[in-house]
């Protein structure tokens, strides 16, 4: 299953972006091999339809569930119609690394 | 003058196919131009159909009013006989709908997540997983009004005794059998302030 992480930078000690169209790399993390792949993304700096555009790439990506600090107002639809599932993580500066760990400990169960 | 436009409908879960097809007998040969089914309308057969609910929890449900639930619902019944009477196939495309699925609460990592597969039930977080999950009350809110709608009970205001209440028959109707007096509905201090549910 791969999880779709904003991140602020492309270092497992990168904070999360609590941002998600416009977050800087997506860390894209496959629970089955373990490993974790940083994606810068394009839609940064874009005017508009930064969410719908990185939503696209990462259903391109195949990726299951996607966490992030907020969504926008046009994302929870598109992502409910492709069944995708939002994580939205209330507490903002956790680390990547941290993230990936409690995922693993919770399909280590 | 165009028309009024439509609000959006809100559709929980999306049909697992595309259509269906006609087989055997030779109409299903023919290439009949296909009846196409919008998504709005497949919700509302299946909300009243198959999960049982009434036009009005329907309708709180895709949040539109009672009249445009009843409105997509028989549009859906005719399109369906049609499609079966003229053995042609059928589409389910379109229409003026959003997707939606509730919302979760974790208070193990304070995180909110959606459950987009609707079969499986949320028992533990997907991030920290933990057990302490619950439904977020945003959808709640609208559950608790269907749920109440079903479990209407007819009070007496001065024995308290409490009986069903029958739909379509007012409880000011109902006589309480040991005082003799007019019922009320349960719930409601001021007759006609009653809380509708549609946003």
């Amino acid at each position: 299953m791969k999880t779709a992480i904003t991140s602020t930078g492309n270092t497992p000690q990168a904070v999360m972006d609590s941002k998600f169209g416009r977050c800087c790399y997506f860390a894209i993390y496959n629970s089955e091999s373990k490993s974790v792949e940083y994606l810068p993304n394009p839609y940064h700096d874009a005017e508009d339809n930064a969410g719908t555009e990185a939503v696209r790439l990462l259903a391109k990506k195949n990726v299951s569930r996607i966490i992030s600090g907020e969504f926008g107002l046009k994302i929870k639809p598109l992502l409910d119609s492709m069944k995708i599932q939002m994580i939205v993580v209330g507490s903002p500066g956790k680390k990547i690394v941290e993230i990936i760990e409690m995922l693993n400990q919770n399909t280590g169960k | 003058m165009s028309p009024r436009s439509k609000i959006f409908r809100k559709v929980v879960s999306p049909p697992p196919i595309k259509g269906f097809k006609p087989y055997g007998g030779e109409r299903a040969e023919e290439n009949l131009p296909l009846v196409s089914i919008q998504f709005e309308e497949y919700e509302a057969l299946r909300l009243c159909d198959y999960d049982m609910y009434n036009h009005h929890q329907a309708s709180v449900l895709m949040g539109v009013s009672r009249p445009t639930f009843t409105r997509i619902y028989a549009s859906a019944r005719e399109k369906i006989a049609r499609a079966f009477v003229e053995a042609r196939q059928i589409s389910v495309e379109g229409g003026k709908v959003y997707f939606d699925s509730d919302w979760y609460h974790c208070s193990g990592c304070c995180c909110y997540f959606n459950n987009p597969e609707k079969e499986n039930s949320i028992e533990t977080c997907p991030l920290c997983g933990s057990k302490e999950t619950e439904e977020y009350e945003m959808d709640s809110a609208v559950r608790e009004t269907v749920n109440t709608r079903i479990n209407d009970k007819c009070v007496c205001p001065a024995c308290g005794l409490e009986i069903e209440h029958h739909p379509g028959k007012p409880c000011n109707q109902e006589i309480c059998p040991a005082c003799n007096i007019k019922m009320s509905r349960k719930g409601e201090s001021v007759h006609g302030n009653r809380k509708r549910g549609i946003r």
